[in-house]
Protein backbone atom coordinates (compact mmCIF):
# COMPACT_ATOMS: atom_id res chain seq x y z
CA UNK A 1 0.00 0.00 0.00
CA UNK A 2 1.02 3.57 -0.54
CA UNK A 3 1.81 5.59 2.58
CA UNK A 4 1.72 9.38 2.66
CA UNK A 5 3.17 11.56 5.41
CA UNK A 6 2.27 15.18 6.05
CA UNK A 7 3.57 18.18 8.03
CA UNK A 8 5.88 17.27 10.94
CA UNK A 9 5.20 13.56 10.46
CA UNK A 10 6.67 13.93 6.95
CA UNK A 11 9.67 15.85 8.28
CA UNK A 12 10.43 13.34 11.01
CA UNK A 13 10.04 10.30 8.77
CA UNK A 14 12.10 12.06 6.10
CA UNK A 15 9.79 11.02 3.28
CA UNK A 16 6.60 12.41 1.74
CA UNK A 17 5.49 8.98 0.53
CA UNK A 18 6.60 5.39 0.13
CA UNK A 19 5.30 1.91 -0.63
CA UNK A 20 4.70 -0.25 2.45
CA UNK A 21 4.52 -4.03 2.47
CA UNK A 22 3.78 -5.00 6.07
CA UNK A 23 3.56 -8.69 7.03
CA UNK A 24 0.11 -10.29 7.08
CA UNK A 25 0.13 -10.20 10.89
CA UNK A 26 -0.25 -6.41 10.73
CA UNK A 27 -4.02 -6.02 10.54
CA UNK A 28 -4.96 -2.62 11.97
CA UNK A 29 -3.72 0.96 11.77
CA UNK A 30 -2.42 0.73 15.35
CA UNK A 31 -0.46 -2.41 14.43
CA UNK A 32 0.92 -0.75 11.31
CA UNK A 33 2.12 2.18 13.43
CA UNK A 34 3.84 -0.23 15.84
CA UNK A 35 5.47 -1.98 12.88
CA UNK A 36 6.66 1.36 11.47
CA UNK A 37 8.05 2.47 14.87
CA UNK A 38 10.34 -0.55 14.77
CA UNK A 39 11.67 0.28 11.33
CA UNK A 40 13.93 3.09 12.51
CA UNK A 41 14.47 6.06 14.77
CA UNK A 42 12.92 8.42 12.23
CA UNK A 43 9.63 6.50 12.40
CA UNK A 44 9.82 6.22 16.19
CA UNK A 45 10.31 10.00 16.37
CA UNK A 46 7.44 10.65 13.96
CA UNK A 47 4.91 8.43 15.71
CA UNK A 48 6.06 9.04 19.28
CA UNK A 49 4.69 7.09 22.21
CA UNK A 50 1.13 8.34 22.16
CA UNK A 51 -1.72 8.59 19.70
CA UNK A 52 -1.18 12.16 18.56
CA UNK A 53 -0.64 11.15 14.92
CA UNK A 54 -3.87 10.75 12.94
CA UNK A 55 -4.51 8.44 10.01
CA UNK A 56 -6.69 8.32 6.93
CA UNK A 57 -7.48 5.22 4.86
CA UNK A 58 -8.20 5.94 1.22
CA UNK A 59 -8.71 9.63 2.05
CA UNK A 60 -11.12 9.15 4.93
CA UNK A 61 -10.33 9.69 8.61
CA UNK A 62 -9.76 6.38 10.32
CA UNK A 63 -9.34 5.22 13.94
CA UNK A 64 -6.41 3.13 15.21
CA UNK A 65 -8.50 -0.05 15.56
CA UNK A 66 -9.62 0.02 11.90
CA UNK A 67 -8.33 -2.70 9.58
CA UNK A 68 -5.99 -1.82 6.74
CA UNK A 69 -6.84 -4.79 4.48
CA UNK A 70 -8.04 -3.61 1.08
CA UNK A 71 -6.87 -0.01 1.49
CA UNK A 72 -4.71 1.36 -1.31
CA UNK A 73 -3.55 4.50 0.45
CA UNK A 74 -2.86 5.31 4.08
CA UNK A 75 -1.89 8.76 5.26
CA UNK A 76 -0.38 9.85 8.57
CA UNK A 77 -0.49 13.42 9.82
CA UNK A 78 -0.69 15.64 12.92
CA UNK A 79 -4.00 17.03 14.18
CA UNK A 80 -5.28 19.46 11.58
CA UNK A 81 -4.78 23.21 11.83
CA UNK A 82 -6.55 24.60 8.78
CA UNK A 83 -9.34 27.14 8.63
CA UNK B 1 -25.60 25.45 -5.46
CA UNK B 2 -22.35 24.16 -4.01
CA UNK B 3 -18.97 25.67 -4.78
CA UNK B 4 -15.87 24.07 -3.22
CA UNK B 5 -12.39 25.22 -4.13
CA UNK B 6 -8.81 24.72 -3.02
CA UNK B 7 -6.49 27.37 -4.37
CA UNK B 8 -3.14 29.09 -3.91
CA UNK B 9 -4.31 32.54 -4.96
CA UNK B 10 -6.11 35.07 -2.75
CA UNK B 11 -9.82 35.55 -3.35
CA UNK B 12 -12.13 38.53 -3.45
CA UNK B 13 -15.06 38.22 -1.07
CA UNK B 14 -17.56 40.30 -3.05
CA UNK B 15 -16.87 38.48 -6.32
CA UNK B 16 -17.20 35.08 -4.64
CA UNK B 17 -20.49 35.73 -2.90
CA UNK B 18 -21.99 37.25 -6.04
CA UNK B 19 -21.99 33.77 -7.54
CA UNK B 20 -24.18 32.56 -4.65
CA UNK B 21 -26.75 35.32 -4.90
CA UNK B 22 -26.87 36.53 -8.51
CA UNK B 23 -30.28 35.85 -10.05
CA UNK B 24 -31.41 33.87 -6.99
CA UNK B 25 -34.21 34.50 -4.55
CA UNK B 26 -32.06 34.41 -1.41
CA UNK B 27 -33.20 35.80 1.93
CA UNK B 28 -30.08 35.27 4.03
CA UNK B 29 -26.37 35.23 3.25
CA UNK B 30 -23.82 34.53 5.99
CA UNK B 31 -20.10 34.68 5.32
CA UNK B 32 -17.10 33.84 7.46
CA UNK B 33 -13.58 34.78 6.38
CA UNK B 34 -10.53 33.52 8.24
CA UNK B 35 -7.49 35.80 7.90
CA UNK B 36 -3.79 35.38 8.45
CA UNK B 37 -2.66 37.32 11.53
CA UNK B 38 0.62 39.18 11.83
CA UNK B 39 1.11 38.66 15.56
CA UNK B 40 3.96 41.15 15.47
CA UNK B 41 6.43 38.74 13.93
CA UNK B 42 5.01 36.65 11.11
CA UNK B 43 5.85 37.09 7.44
CA UNK B 44 3.02 34.70 6.80
CA UNK B 45 1.76 31.15 7.14
CA UNK B 46 2.72 28.28 4.91
CA UNK B 47 -0.22 25.91 4.56
CA UNK B 48 0.43 22.31 3.62
CA UNK B 49 -2.50 20.14 2.57
CA UNK B 50 -3.44 16.67 1.38
CA UNK B 51 -5.09 17.69 -1.89
CA UNK B 52 -7.30 14.73 -2.72
CA UNK B 53 -8.48 14.18 0.82
CA UNK B 54 -9.03 17.89 1.45
CA UNK B 55 -11.41 18.10 -1.49
CA UNK B 56 -13.21 14.90 -0.44
CA UNK B 57 -13.42 15.87 3.23
CA UNK B 58 -14.77 19.36 2.52
CA UNK B 59 -17.38 17.79 0.23
CA UNK B 60 -18.39 15.40 3.04
CA UNK B 61 -18.68 18.24 5.56
CA UNK B 62 -20.78 20.29 3.12
CA UNK B 63 -23.00 17.25 2.49
CA UNK B 64 -23.49 16.88 6.24
CA UNK B 65 -24.43 20.58 6.56
CA UNK B 66 -26.94 20.31 3.72
CA UNK B 67 -28.51 17.34 5.49
CA UNK B 68 -28.94 19.31 8.71
CA UNK B 69 -30.24 22.63 7.37
CA UNK B 70 -32.30 23.70 4.34
CA UNK B 71 -29.60 25.66 2.50
CA UNK B 72 -29.89 27.23 -0.92
CA UNK B 73 -26.17 27.54 -1.43
CA UNK B 74 -22.81 26.72 0.15
CA UNK B 75 -19.43 28.11 -0.83
CA UNK B 76 -16.15 26.94 0.69
CA UNK B 77 -12.77 28.20 -0.47
CA UNK B 78 -9.60 27.14 1.35
CA UNK B 79 -6.16 28.35 0.35
CA UNK B 80 -2.81 26.60 0.60
CA UNK B 81 0.79 27.68 0.10
CA UNK B 82 2.20 30.94 1.45
CA UNK B 83 -0.37 33.33 2.90
CA UNK B 84 0.64 36.84 3.96
CA UNK B 85 -0.69 38.63 7.05
CA UNK B 86 -3.99 40.30 6.28
CA UNK B 87 -4.78 37.92 3.43
CA UNK B 88 -7.76 35.57 3.60
CA UNK B 89 -7.17 31.86 4.28
CA UNK B 90 -10.66 30.44 4.22
CA UNK B 91 -14.12 31.56 3.14
CA UNK B 92 -17.36 29.87 4.12
CA UNK B 93 -20.62 31.30 2.83
CA UNK B 94 -24.13 29.92 3.22
CA UNK B 95 -27.43 31.09 1.81
CA UNK B 96 -30.95 30.17 2.85
CA UNK B 97 -34.45 31.63 3.06
CA UNK B 98 -33.98 32.83 6.64
CA UNK B 99 -30.96 33.74 8.76
CA UNK B 100 -31.10 31.04 11.43
CA UNK B 101 -30.07 28.13 9.26
CA UNK B 102 -27.47 30.17 7.35
CA UNK B 103 -25.78 31.26 10.62
CA UNK B 104 -25.87 27.78 12.12
CA UNK B 105 -24.63 26.05 8.97
CA UNK B 106 -21.72 28.50 8.54
CA UNK B 107 -20.59 27.95 12.13
CA UNK B 108 -20.94 24.18 11.78
CA UNK B 109 -18.94 24.20 8.53
CA UNK B 110 -16.09 26.15 10.09
CA UNK B 111 -16.03 24.06 13.26
CA UNK B 112 -15.89 20.86 11.20
CA UNK B 113 -13.37 22.15 8.67
CA UNK B 114 -11.03 23.18 11.48
CA UNK B 115 -10.83 19.68 12.90
CA UNK B 116 -11.43 17.47 9.84
CA UNK B 117 -10.01 19.12 6.71
CA UNK B 118 -6.37 18.04 6.18
CA UNK B 119 -4.50 21.34 6.27
CA UNK B 120 -1.49 22.18 8.43
CA UNK B 121 -0.19 25.68 9.14
CA UNK B 122 3.41 26.55 9.64
CA UNK B 123 4.81 29.91 10.71
CA UNK B 124 6.93 31.78 8.24
CA UNK B 125 9.29 34.28 9.90
CA UNK B 126 12.38 36.27 8.90
CA UNK B 127 14.46 33.28 9.90
CA UNK B 128 12.59 31.12 7.40
CA UNK B 129 10.11 28.35 7.98
CA UNK B 130 9.50 27.99 11.70
CA UNK B 131 7.16 26.13 14.02
CA UNK B 132 4.13 24.12 12.98
CA UNK B 133 1.01 25.64 14.48
CA UNK B 134 -0.44 23.36 17.16
CA UNK B 135 -4.06 22.22 17.17
CA UNK B 136 -6.24 24.04 19.70
CA UNK B 137 -8.35 22.15 22.19
CA UNK B 138 -11.05 24.84 21.78
CA UNK B 139 -11.41 23.82 18.12
CA UNK B 140 -11.97 20.18 19.03
CA UNK B 141 -14.58 21.20 21.62
CA UNK B 142 -16.32 23.49 19.11
CA UNK B 143 -16.68 20.60 16.66
CA UNK B 144 -17.91 18.21 19.37
CA UNK B 145 -20.84 20.43 20.32
CA UNK B 146 -22.59 19.49 17.05
CA UNK B 147 -22.70 15.79 17.92
CA UNK B 148 -21.72 13.11 15.45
Amino acid sequence: MKALYFAWVRERVGLAEEELAPPASVATIAELIDWLRNRGENYAAAFGDDRTVRAALDRRHAKPHERIAGAREIAFFPPMTGG
Amino acid sequence: MRILRLQKEPFELSAEIASLTAGRDVGALVTFTGLCRHEGRLLGLEIEHYPDMAAAEIARVVEEACGRWPLDGVLVIHRYGLIRPGEPIVLVATTSRHRGEAFAAAEFLMDYLKTRAPFWKREHTRAGLGEWVGAREEDAQAAEKWGS
